[in-house]
């Protein structure tokens, strides 16, 4: 019976190759369903390594589902579900295989809870599973996890992953991985010293933090190759640092330019010393989260623009509440310096306290777009994209303003009207709407500061106090009345901060700061870029 | 013009309404009733914080009259506005108490402004019930400190993360606002973890002023400073406005919670309301009450309060619980002595004890602080925390602290015969009068 031999062989044959899968399976859904009567973090975290144990790479949904919270267990039958948000319940779906799984209510299903410990050992976990994965980018993270773990079980799975991964990028963060899971085994001396070649090569903090923590428990030979190493590591990023705190400065910099540059326009060119000028681009940060909100209801699809809608209404919106006020207060009092100073203070207190009556006086929530979340890396650099936007978005601003001033009618008539008054008038320009506009122009720039300065600090109705006395300082340090002075007086009080913070502080930096400005305003009273004419004499 | 002039009267009043300004006023006849102070700022930098525990004291006001008042009286709320002003609050102070006569007054949030108006309740007699979490040093016959003491919050969450289940943390980075809470509570905390063995390198502190807005130096150096192959944390007592660009920057510079999770003492759900918390999740806040807290009389509060500020958003956070407790234990210590009589509630206080809103009964000592269980609490994507940890019990509050040289001697006893805030067991002498 030859035939039916072959034919029971293809059956045996077809139900070895079908079966592991099935089998692993069903062992993962046992495990899995462990989890709900694990009463302790201990418990689920003896259950997770049980998982990763099994090395099959289904369970990475479960893992992941786990690792964010949105894992549940159906009380009825103990079984555990990854469920989702769904009105007063949840939506259900296999752990395993991610298939609809019906709906819960709230009290149907209770939440299987996580703590930090346990996130790191399931970000661990699954980092053994995805090394097959065929996504680069998840080998990436799995070469990453393991990097910072070092498992030394994990060495044979490396070495497979390592000799059939194709991309090169891949390959060297696996390598490195493997030097680190090597550190942590019991291989030969050689073989650590060349692991720890490799992992000085890569040279970064996470390569620092993982020799340190080795050096400390290291013998010998390895301790002084370890310490040669560390040395090494520290040298290239102290000059990473240098780097690091220019970017910083130049970032502070960019941030006290916006904030700045408005006053340059209604103190610097107008003379007028507005203390409300905090408002106005607290008022901007406002707007913007008006704007959020609106688009947060209606059409949640177009959030990524909410800053681009929001920066010409923010402009709007300011420079007609600068308008306002300064045909309604500041007109009747130029020339009276002492009084526009009290006015428009008490101004800026009916302005704050205008805002917290209306929107409260909480914090508003004024989220980031995608494309400002986040940071990238430059060598040993970390740039925040929103800090960079930012630095791009001041110049962006400050061109403009330039240009406006220089190459427009308007600003022909604002720079004649400040450099001789009744000489312009003369001249049949009208004086007291150049004005205005000039006051509006300069509330108007504080109010897009405003809708810049709501990505990184909070919205609340004392927004602009903070930055009132860092924003006069700049003018009057950079030179009152030039916008270039203003430009390089924001970016050296940036770096000048950002390079005296870490040796003495934030605390005593800002002060360092300040008496070094009150030291040179002694020996230049009229700041970096002085004006001279015979109207800033008078 | 005339419709704009119309909305803008109606929405002035509106304004008055929802501020409390025209609460006074709706009150019945004086006379009649009780007067109770209540001293929170409503402008200024403190407003953030302290206008919910103005509308949440309005609230529990209200409920009690609903219930018949207090000794067959209604309660009438005096709402005044210390304007984030300090000394300011010395004088509203004063006010409350000769002018409107209040039995009684609950206020204040910094220490700074407690610090300000101790003398004035100490000159006129009368009792402060102060509700938010302090850095202990201090125990004063006419204050009580419903808020956590050092060992209330700071120390357990500390225990929580040397444990293993918080991580075994080994590097410390203590980063605060620049003023008397942060300093006194670093002090304790470097003091109590050098007792645990910890080295001076293993220890960084950070200062930074009040709103400090441009966080990136000090991320970096804690991310400097964890990557020296010890497990490290972040102790924080960054205080108000500031602490959300210092989120910002701990999100955007990729700080996960797994390697370089961040505990907050000053961080509520009122603080995370103004943030995208997604990439926060993980991080922690020690407190002695969470919203999230799943127990009937938490759940019958948020409601009725959500009722009375009628917005279905509204959180509630650790210091409105402590004022919950505080005005109980106050309802409760009046009826016990029969009169409003401050010498005499004061007295009566003393092991008062009313249910929490965590499930247990808090109670007051005789160093006018209470007992409250403590709650370490990771933050979620909703902006609530959820309980990872609890103590066993309740921890009495420890208004000297051990840990510090200066006053490891110190203890308080308001009961006659001690009545003493400063009683030295070292000397045996009582140190003077109640301030520090």
């Amino acid at each position: 019976m030859p035939v039916f031999r072959i034919l029971r062989l293809m059956f045996l044959l077809i139900a070895v190759m079908a079966t592991p899968a099935r089998a692993d399976d069903a062992v993962l859904k046992v495990l899995l369903n462990g989890l709900a009567d694990a009463n302790s973090f201990a418990a689920i975290e003896k259950t997770v390594a049980e998982i990763a144990a099994t090395g099959d790479p289904n369970a990475e949904r479960a893992l992941d589902a786990l690792s964010s919270g949105d894992l549940y267990v159906r009380k009825a039958d103990k079984a555990v579900f990854i469920g989702k948000r769904k009105g007063g319940g949840y939506l259900l779906s296999d752990p395993l295989t991610g298939e609809d799984a019906g709906e819960a209510k709230r009290a149907e299903v209770e939440k299987i809870k996580v703590n930090n410990t346990l996130r790191r050992v399931v970000r661990d976990a699954i980092g053994g599973l995805t090394l097959a994965s065929s996504d680069p980018r998840a080998r990436l993270s799995a070469a990453e996890t393991i990097f910072k773990s070092g498992d030394p079980d994990a060495i044979p799975a490396l070495d497979a992953a390592i000799a059939r991964e194709t991309d090169a990028n891949v390959k060297e963060r696996l390598t490195e991985a493997r030097a680190s899971a090597v550190l942590k085994s019991d291989a030969p001396v050689a073989e650590k010293t060349a692991a720890l070649e490799t992992i000085a090569a890569r040279g970064d903090r996470d390569a620092l933090s993982l020799i340190k923590s080795y050096e400390a428990g290291a013998q010998g030979e390895l301790k002084d190759a370890a310490a040669a190493a560390i040395a090494k590591i520290e040298q290239t990023l102290a000059l990473w640092a240098a780097g690091q705190n220019v970017w910083y400065g130049i970032s502070l910099g960019s941030v006290l330019l916006l904030a700045a540059v408005g006053l340059a326009i209604t103190f610097g060119v107008m003379g007028v010393i507005n203390m409300a000028h905090g408002e106005m681009v607290m008022i901007g940060a406002y707007t913007t989260f008006v704007v959020q909100d609106l688009i947060r209801q209606y059409s949640p699809d177009l959030f990524d623009w909410s800053l681009p809608i929001a920066l010409p209404l923010a402009f709007l919106v300011s420079a007609a509440v600068g308008l306002v006020i300064e045909r309604g207060i500041i007109r009747f009092l130029y020339g009276r310096p002492l009084e526009t100073l009290l006015a428009t203070w008490g101004v800026s207190l009916v302005l704050q306290q205008a805002v917290r009556s209306i929107f409260g006086p909480t914090n508003r929530e004024v989220g980031n777009p995608s494309w400002m979340s986040g940071a990238f890396q430059l060598g040993e650099l970390t740039i925040t994209w929103n800090r960079l936007w930012i630095v791009v978005f001041a110049l962006v601003v400050f061109t403009l303003l330039l240009y406006a001033l220089n190459r427009t009618s308007l600003g022909l008539q604002m720079r004649a009207v400040t450099q001789n008054r009744r000489m312009a008038s003369s001249m049949g320009i009208r004086t007291p709407w150049v004005d205005a506009m000039t006051f509006a122009l300069g509330s108007g720039i504080a109010g897009v500061a405003g809708v810049a300065l709501s990505q990184i600090d909070n919205v609340s109705p004392n927004l602009g106090q903070g930055y009132i006395i860092d924003s006069f300082m700049v003018v009057v340090f950079g030179g009152v009345g030039n916008l270039w002075g203003t430009l390089v007086g924001a970016f050296t009080l940036g770096v000048l901060n950002k390079f005296l913070e870490p040796y003495a502080g934030a605390v005593l930096g800002k002060i360092a700061v300040l008496i070094l400005i009150i030291l040179f305003i002694q020996k230049r009273p009229r700041g970096l870029f002085a004006l001279r004419g015979r109207a800033v004499e008078a | 013009m005339r419709g704009m002039t119309a909305r803008f009267t109606k929405s002035l009043a509106a304004a008055a309404i929802a501020s409390g300004l025209a609460w006074p006023s709706l009150a019945q006849a004086e006379g009649d009733t009780i007067k109770i102070g209540i001293l929170h700022s409503l402008s200024g930098t403190m407003a953030i914080s302290e206008t919910t525990l103005k509308d949440a004291m309005l609230m529990l006001i209200d409920e009690q009259n609903k219930k018949g008042g207090v000794l067959g009286k209604k309660l009438e709320a005096v709402v005044v506005d210390p304007a984030s002003d300090w000394p300011l609050f010395a004088e509203k102070a004063r006010d409350l108490i000769s002018k409107d006569k209040v039995a009684a007054v609950f206020g204040c949030w910094t220490s700074v402004s407690r610090k300000s108006v101790l003398p004035v309740f100490e000159e006129l007699d009368n009792i402060l019930f102060y509700p938010v979490q302090y850095e202990g040093e201090e125990s004063q016959r006419n204050v009580f400190y419903t808020g956590a003491a050092p060992n209330q919050q700071a120390i357990p969450a500390v225990d929580y993360l040397m444990s293993e289940e918080g991580g075994s943390v080994k590097r410390w980075v203590l980063a605060g606002t620049d003023y008397v809470y942060p300093q006194t509570t670093n002090k304790i905390l470097e003091a109590y973890l050098k007792s645990k063995g910890v080295a001076d390198e293993d220890i960084m502190i950070n200062y930074t002023p009040f709103g400090h807005s441009d966080w990136q130096t000090i991320v970096t150096d804690i991310k400097n400073f964890g990557s020296a192959g010890k497990k490290t944390a972040v102790v924080s007592t960054i205080n108000g406005d500031a602490n959300v660009p210092f989120y910002k920057e701990l999100a955007n510079q990729g700080i996960k919670a797994e390697d370089i999770p961040v505990i907050a003492f000053s961080v509520g759900e009122e603080e995370l309301a103004g943030l995208d918390t997604g990439p926060l999740v993980g991080h922690l806040a020690a407190w002695n009450y969470f919203q999230s807290v799943d127990t009937d009389a938490n759940a019958e509060f948020i409601e009725t309060w959500r009722a009375f500020t009628k917005n279905d958003k509204r959180v509630t956070n650790d210091p409105m619980e402590a004022h919950y407790i505080g005005f109980n234990m106050w309802v409760k210590a009046v009826e016990k002595a029969g009169t409003t009589e401050p010498d005499q509630v004061i007295d009566a206080m003393i092991g008062v004890s009313v249910p929490n809103l965590s499930g247990g009964y808090s109670a007051m000592m005789p160093n006018h602080h209470i007992t409250k269980p403590v709650l370490i609490g990771e933050i979620q994507e909703d902006g609530q925390f959820e309980t990872v940890w609890q103590t066993p019990g309740l921890v009495p509050g420890d208004e000297w602290s051990d840990y510090l040289p200066e006053s490891k001697d110190l203890i308080a006893d308001w009961r006659a015969p001690m009545s003493c805030g400063n009683f030295n067991v070292a000397t045996g002498k009582c140190g003077g009068k109640g301030i520090n």
